[in-house]
């Protein structure tokens, strides 16, 4: 499906989802409790059949978090963006390592360098930091007066 | 290089493979727990390596962050680059010069093959046969002359910038070119016969390391590694970039889903690559070898992705734009990172022997994992 | 006539020691000369097979080799083992001390015991004892236990592990081995060493006994390589898979004992190989084709048995840099499942063809 027609089958699917304008590839933004409703739908749905998760990480706004999901299909050949903001104090989200296996490693990697905890992961343990280590480095007010070298 | 950790109470073997490897995977650090031979779970310890580069590009400009990827998956550095600058590009809305272009492909073609050799050369010397390794390093030392004729580097190939080219070709480019892919298609059949064709190589890899299609997508598997189950993922093919639209060559699939199966396919590419340099090498038309593009690049505030096929599968770059001169956020999705998933799911049930036969047709890079 | 030969020369020392002492003292000058021979021989096979492999590996793999070392690296086995005898012999801390120590000697010990019914020339054998075959065959069982107690004196479980897995691969090829050379034994009618080299005067077995003997005499090469756990068989010393196998935990001296011992394990089974299929220090006859076998009597039989030992050590070491490894489930495999059916049966055929006479 093109853009235009991804649009209006997701906004019949998902009416609370809101879009951005003028980005390549169709963005929506939801609430993270929708994350569980609304990943199934993706998955599963005929039309849709997002089955290929190629990118998930964590933008640091100063003022809160955004999840970024790529989705895209292996039938279709469609891409889908979906983002989530979370709350900066607590970021917590639901995890999609049950329906998208390589989302297991990706989480890590966000809770290791973001500090994002992600409800119902199977293993959420730091991944490229040691296990003693303090601190989430990605986010923009980590200070580490040894290491860091600020330009 | 090994140690034993202690047995669990069921009677299992906890060991360590690595970090550090007499073989050319890289720092990486498995968990191995066996019960006898057999493999119950392989689990990976990352970090070795791990060098925060998406941290530290949030400080760098828009042309110097692109250099930093040719450190990451040093065997593809040009393929990497040309990812970078294709995302800068898109932000920058520019045209590039087709002079450019040809020779853009030319390059990453022949560090797709450049960087095969080495994957078939040290696969071969994993499971014990020394010497193919150094017949695929004359091969590779054929192109990186030429890299390093043209680029001035035989690794890490700074060479792509936003725009185009940094420099226009040496002019002994072509006949350079043409040389070696006279010299590869005499040998490529030597390598047919001395492991493809051997028994005992054979027997070592059919039946090893099953991965499905289905776990192959959900696992997010990319490159040769999925192209052996039969996943259709060439993004040269799907998405097709600089002219690759244009070109005639075979993606290359196999559907057993067992180790041989993903090595036969990167050996069957090397071949396909060299078929596109062929057809691009005695027409590279003349003109600018880059854009004009401002010396401090700033791209408009916004979100760009742009893939590339590497060596290793789909490479994408994620830049979060705010407007500034530097990128405000930059997410590398590297290609090894979900295929070493997949290694704790496909070893299941394995002997020890075999994972060095799985982790070789994975072709890892490990800091192209651990950024 | 020939150039000179190994006999005389014996001949002449032993007539020069009778002349001159007493019957004891003769005894023991000739167990002197023969242990100082010996160990000669031993050295120098060391550092020319060490040399060897490395050369023939660079000239397999388009590169030169050892070149540094005195004249085209030729000294290059003497800097290897004054550095692995200047280097420190660690005992690890739970090590069984005593049998830790033996080791490296018990196979060391077996491998110098089989020198002794080999015939480097003519009438230049150390003993030749009338069971020559069945003494070397049982001698080169010993060895096995010396690798199993270097296993487990040393306290490592992977040396354990690769130990138990060489012992497996050693003895179970060692009924293939074992199967091939009974096959020449029933062809030539004799156990001896020199039976069964006089029995090739008019032609090696390896021509005489056209196919079976051929089917054998590749049995037994696959049988030897895995024997002396060179590769393809040498996944008990794989290096990017496990540990070092079961010299894990040896340094300095004892390794370089462990590392000489298999290669003169190698030359002595190659050497074995040459006597049985390959006719010995016997020169290239074809039947009665006189002439020709005069003039293949001018090559002094030293360079004859040398040449064929060397050959097919070269095909071993040609097997090594050529085939990747072989796991141990499909090595074992490999020998109970096809080998043994196949040397059973063509043993069968063997004797068949010695009643029946359809051998030339």
């Amino acid at each position: 499906m093109n853009n235009d027609e991804l649009k209006i089958k997701i906004t019949g699917l998902f009416p609370s989802a809101t879009f951005e304008e003028g980005t390549e590839w169709i963005n929506i933004s939801i609430n993270p409790s929708e994350l569980l409703a609304v990943a199934p739908v993706l998955r599963n749905d005929p039309a849709l059949l997002f089955d290929f998760l190629f990118c998930l990480t964590c933008i640091d706004w100063k003022t809160h978090f955004t999840m970024v999901y790529h989705f895209s299909s292996t039938l279709y050949r469609h891409n889908l963006v979906v983002k989530s903001n979370l709350d900066r104090e607590n970021p917590i989200i639901e995890s999609l390592s049950h329906m998208w296996r390589t989302a297991e490693f990706h989480e890590r990697e966000v809770y290791d360098l973001f500090g994002v905890k992600f409800l119902h992961h199977p293993d959420l343990r730091r991944l490229f930091l040691t296990d003693e280590w303090k601190g989430f480095p990605l986010r923009k007010d980590f200070e580490d007066p040894v290491n860091m070298i600020n330009l | 290089m090994i140690e034993e950790l202690g047995t669990t109470t069921e009677g299992d073997l906890v060991i360590n493979i690595g970090p550090q490897h007499p073989a050319t995977h890289g720092v990486l650090h498995l968990k191995v727990t066996l019960n006898g031979e057999t493999i119950k779970n392989v689990e990976p310890h990352l970090g070795y390596i791990h060098r925060s580069i998406e941290k530290m590009c949030e400080s760098l400009s828009y042309r110097q962050f692109i250099y930093s990827t040719s450190r990451m998956d040093y065997l593809s550095s040009h393929i990497n680059n040309h990812g970078c600058a294709l995302c800068v590009e898109k932000g920058l809305q520019v045209e590039i010069p087709s002079r450019a272009q040809y020779i853009r492909i030319i390059l990453d073609e022949l560090t797709r093959v450049a960087s095969h050799e080495l994957w078939w050369g040290a696969m071969a010397m994993d499971l014990g046969a020394f010497t193919p390794f150094f017949h695929s390093f004359r091969e590779r030392e054929m192109i990186t002359d030429i890299m390093e004729e043209t680029c001035g580097a035989r690794l890490t190939m700074n060479y792509i910038v936003p725009g185009g080219l940094m420099a226009d070709i040496h002019p002994n480019f072509q006949n350079s070119v043409k040389k070696f892919i006279l010299q590869f298609k005499k040998t490529i059949g030597e390598y047919e016969e001395l492991l493809t064709g051997n028994i005992i190589f054979q027997n070592r890899m059919k039946g090893v390391g099953y991965l499905t299609k289905e776990d192959a997508i959900s696992y997010g598997c990319t490159g040769p590694t999925a192209r052996g189950s039969g996943v259709s993922c060439d993004v040269r093919k799907y998405a097709p970039y600089e002219i690759y639209d244009k070109l005639v060559f075979d993606e290359v699939l196999e559907t057993e889903g067992d180790s041989f199966a993903r090595y036969m396919v990167r050996i069957r590419e090397m071949s396909q690559s060299i078929r596109i340099i062929e057809q691009l090498i005695d027409n590279i038309p003349e003109g600018d070898f880059q854009a004009k593009t401002k010396v401090v690049l700033k791209l408009p505030k916004g979100e760009f992705y742009s893939k590339v096929e590497t060596a290793r599968g789909e490479f994408g770059v994620y830049i979060v734009s705010d407007g500034a001169a530097t990128p405000y956020r930059i997410k590398f999705r590297s290609p090894g990172f979900s295929n070493l998933s997949v290694l704790n799911h496909i070893s299941k049930g394995y002997k020890l022997g075999d994972l060095v036969a799985m982790m070789g047709t994975l072709d890892l890079v490990i800091p192209d994992i651990d950024r | 006539m020939l150039l000179f030969s190994f006999e005389k020369i014996v001949d002449s020392i032993n007539a020069w020691l009778n002349n001159t002492f007493s019957p004891n003292m003769v005894l023991f000058f000739q167990l002197l000369f023969t242990a100082v021979f010996a160990m000669t021989v031993f050295a120098l096979l060391g550092l020319i097979l060490v040399l060897m492999e490395r050369k023939v590996a660079a000239f397999m793999q388009i590169r030169m080799g050892p070149n540094r070392v005195g004249p085209k690296g030729m000294f290059q086995t003497v800097a290897d083992t004054m550095k692995l005898v200047v280097k420190e012999s660690l005992t690890p801390d739970g090590a069984d001390k005593f049998l830790f120590n033996l080791a490296p000697y018990l196979v060391m010990i077996s491998a110098m015991l089989i020198l002794a019914p080999i015939a480097f020339a003519k009438g230049f054998q150390i003993w030749d004892i009338n069971i020559g075959v069945l003494y070397v065959s049982a001698i080169s069982s010993v060895a096995v236990i010396g690798i199993l107690m270097a296993g487990w004196a040393s306290n490592n479980k992977y040396s354990l592990m690769g130990a138990m897995r060489s012992g497996a691969q050693i003895v179970s090829y060692e009924l293939s081995a074992g199967l091939s050379i009974i096959s020449i034994v029933v062809l030539s009618g004799s156990l001896s060493i020199s039976g069964i080299i006089q029995s090739q005067a008019d032609g090696w077995w390896i021509f005489k006994g056209h196919i079976p003997v051929l089917l054998s005499f590749m049995i037994f090469m696959i049988a030897i390589t895995a024997e002396t756990n060179r590769a393809p068989f040498d996944l008990a010393e794989a290096e990017s898979e496990l540990t070092a196998g079961f010299h894990t935990e040896y340094a300095g001296m004892k390794f370089a004992l462990f590392f000489l011992a298999e290669y003169i394990n190698i030359f002595i089974m190659c050497a074995i190989g040459a006597i049985l299929f390959l006719g010995g220090w016997m020169p290239l006859h074809f039947g009665n084709w006189e002439a020709f076998n005069h003039i293949m009597d001018y090559i002094p039989s030293s360079i004859w048995f040398m040449g064929k030992t060397f050959a097919l050590i070269f095909l071993m070491m040609w097997f090594r840099w050529t085939f990747p490894r072989l796991r141990i489930d499909q090595l074992l495999q490999l020998e109970w499942k096809y080998l043994l059916p196949i040397g059973m049966i063509n043993l069968l055929v063997v004797t068949l063809m010695a009643i029946m006479g359809w051998h030339f």
